[in-house]
């Protein structure tokens, strides 16, 4: 009986992974269901255990399981050769998601032995200050967009005085053309247990919340799952390994709204209340839920941790170029031939990603435009594929990193249609409490269809312009604040898709 | 109030239901959502004539409830489908033709996004990402993420959610 593993990652899943776990159960093949490996275009991907390591077959359909060879791992038209040997695998610098796809994971067993919990270990003998210093030497910024130094947002935490404080994180992962929060929730849950735990640690929190997005289910599951596997295994809840350290840790779902991804919205909503965004100050490291202080970040500035406390703060600010430190796991995707996961050292190029490692575009036409940084972020024309992905050069080109979000459209795209969209996204999104992000976004709609229609097209174009600026400028948050990105960026990079000649635009 | 008096105040079955998951997340408010997502489940929607037993529980207002339950695009006022079809229309899967692809389901279910079939079998929904833009374009079948969907595997969808 040969072992094999299938992902239990739903994107695995979307492209019948549980079928092709099915028919290699039915074959007699003892199959494990661990995390995806990240290469995304290869899913379903089957590995399976030799004494060499683990060969893979892929893209696996339940037809090609009766004809793969398990018992030898030979040859075979889906062969692809040792998975670590895999460029796209190879070319990557795996620190977050060194352990997803290699491990089960809501197996504690598995996770200790593979580095699990060393983090943690070390944390459980180090005062709270000791722990904030570590990550604030590493260089980690917030990974949920804004990219706040972490170590101080966590010493504003612990410098407060409260009889109660909290740990909260972010898996809202609203941006479009991001996955890499549902890829560690559901291939190495653990890990975000335990940068939560060590948050905790830190700051002396002793309650947590996850805010998963309600859009997805394996991620919730797993993570509650995982959640029990580690009470169990007493790595969480009362008496942490007989210290007389305590977390307790809760999934909540979200309910289908975009703002609640914003950290003050998110906390309404995890009072049980409309989201809508707090003004700040007060900020939340002091008056967060329930009006304690409280440490917020997204799952990948948690999961980021274990690795900084294991291996130290300076190992991982080893990584990277200039103010941003460490690695990130960007997320090809869209018109994408090799769409997935890719964690690599700040200063990759746009074109090393989305070329080297995605091969270009899906339909095989020229790359048009990239989207950067979710929804929010600019749109970047393939002129720029230069462009070194660190949080100060993509603003100084008038984009951002964001979540690490990559969206290739190839040359068909219209660019009027893709502003128009964002503007229309701010419309249904939009939390309501600011006039320019509420009515500006439903007035952006409409002033771009006239310009498309070609009516008063410089005057239009004027007044979209200022309408983006008061956006910009009077509102409370980055929703309103930021969707002017994306519009302005298509106005600016691609003019010729806002002027058509009339006859063509009503097409 | 609505005016609406040939209704009773509560229907008792869905306040009783309202009461008893309430009661299960301890009558906390701050787990509304929760509350209103287990609700949701057990009923299919979130019925008008629940949210004051949820009131009374969670000890809020009425019009704290109500907020709270119209402010979130997943919690539904009124029945599904059998089945519910979220479709992306996010860039990613834009980038992939999300646009047709609704276009061409909305024309073979013959509904419009927000809307049930004739038979009752189907509520389509737009969603914005659902993290599967690697696999663009996605829709979501009840819990299940499907990627790659193209007018073959969604036909076949279809007559899955019809069967
Ligand atoms: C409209 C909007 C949506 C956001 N969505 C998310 C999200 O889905 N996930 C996330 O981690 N941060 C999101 N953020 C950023 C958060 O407000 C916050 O900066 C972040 O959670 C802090 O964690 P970090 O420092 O680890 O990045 C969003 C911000 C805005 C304005
Ligand atoms: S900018 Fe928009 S989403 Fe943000 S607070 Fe104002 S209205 Fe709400
Ligand atoms: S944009 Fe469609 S799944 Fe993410």
């Amino acid at each position: 009986m040969s072992k094999v593993f299938v992902p239990r990652d739903s994107a695995a899943r979307s492209v019948g992974a549980d079928e092709v776990a099915a028919a290699l159960a039915a074959a007699g093949h003892q199959v494990i269901r661990n995390g995806s490996r990240g290469l995304l275009f290869l899913e379903p991907l089957v590995e399976v255990e030799t004494r060499d390591g683990r060969i893979a077959y892929g893209p696996v359909t339940v037809e090609d399981v009766a004809s793969l060879p398990i018992a030898t791992a030979g040859a075979h038209r889906l062969r692809l050769g040792k998975i670590e040997d895999h460029p796209y695998l190879r070319n990557q610098e795996r620190l977050t998601f060194a352990r997803c796809g290699i491990t089960d994971p809501v197996s504690v067993p598995d996770y200790v032995a593979h580095g699990g919990f060393e983090g943690l270990n070390k944390a459980l003998g180090l005062a709270g200050s000791a722990v904030v210093a570590e990550v604030t030497g590493s260089g980690l910024r917030g990974r949920g967009g804004a990219g706040f130094p972490t170590g101080i947002k966590w010493k504003t935490v612990l410098d407060a005085q409260a009889d109660q404080k909290y740990v909260c994180c972010n898996a809202d992962e609203g941006d479009s053309g991001t996955f890499a929060d549902r890829m560690v929730m559901e291939g190495d849950p653990l890990m975000l247990i335990e940068g939560m735990t060590i948050a905790a640690l830190a700051v002396g929190a002793t309650k947590g919340f996850i805010y998963i997005r309600s859009e997805y289910p394996d991620a919730i599951a797993i993570m509650k799952e995982a959640i029990g596997a580690a009470i169990a295994a007493n790595w969480l809840g009362a008496n942490i390994q007989g210290t007389d350290k305590s977390f307790y840790l809760e999934v909540r779902r979200g309910a289908g709204s975009y703002i609640c991804g914003e950290e003050t919205a998110m906390l309404e909503s995890l009072e049980g209340k409309r989201g809508t965004v707090r003004p700040k100050p007060p900020i939340p490291a002091l008056e967060g839920l329930f009006g304690k202080p409280t440490v917020i970040n997204n799952v990948l500035s948690f999961a980021a941790v274990p690795f900084i406390l294991a291996q130290g703060g300076a190992a991982y600010m080893n990584y990277g170029m200039g103010r941003s430190r460490g690695t990130l796991p960007f997320q090809l995707a869209g018109n994408i031939r090799q769409g997935g996961l890719v964690e690599k050292a700040f200063g990759v190029t746009l074109r090393e990603l989305v070329e080297g490692f995605g091969g270009g575009t899906f339909t095989g036409k020229p790359i048009r435009a990239i989207q950067v940084g979710g929804p929010l972020g600019a749109y970047v024309p393939a002129s720029q594929l230069d462009l070194a992905m660190d949080y100060e050069t993509l603003a100084a080109a008038g984009a951002m990193v964001g979540h690490g979000g990559i969206v290739v459209f190839d040359e068909t795209v219209d660019m009027a249609a893709q502003a128009r969209f964002a503007m229309e996204f701010c419309a249904i999104e939009s939390c309501g409490k600011c006039t320019p992000c509420r009515i500006g976004s439903t007035r952006g709609v409409e002033v771009i269809d006239k310009i498309v229609a070609g009516e008063d097209r410089d005057a239009n174009l004027e007044l979209l312009s200022d309408l983006c600026q008061t956006m910009t400028d009077g509102s409370l948050c980055a929703m309103g604040g930021l969707t002017p990105m994306p519009v302005m960026s298509a106005i600016r990079h691609f003019p010729e898709d806002f002027d058509k000649p009339a006859a063509l635009a009503a097409e | 109030m609505s005016g609406k008096t040939t209704l009773p105040d509560q229907t008792p079955r869905e306040a009783t239901v309202a009461r008893e998951i309430a009661l299960r997340h301890g009558n906390r408010a701050d787990a509304l959502l929760e509350i209103l997502h287990d609700l949701q489940e057990q009923l299919g929607f979130v019925p008008e004539a629940a949210l004051p037993a949820l009131a009374k529980s969670l000890n809020l207002s009425r019009a704290e409830v109500h907020g709270v339950v119209t402010f979130y695009h997943d919690y539904r006022r009124e029945p599904a489908g059998r089945h519910v079809i979220k479709v992306c229309r996010a860039e990613a899967c834009q980038s992939m033709g999300a646009n047709e692809l609704v276009s061409m389901i909305e024309r073979f279910l013959k509904v419009k996004l927000g809307q049930t079939t004739a038979d009752g079998a189907i509520t389509l929904e737009a969603a914005y990402c659902l993290g599967n833009c690697a696999l663009s374009p996605a829709v979501m079948v009840d819990d299940r993420l499907i990627g790659r969907v193209d007018a073959g595997k969604f036909e076949k969808i279809a007559a899955e959610c019809r069967s």
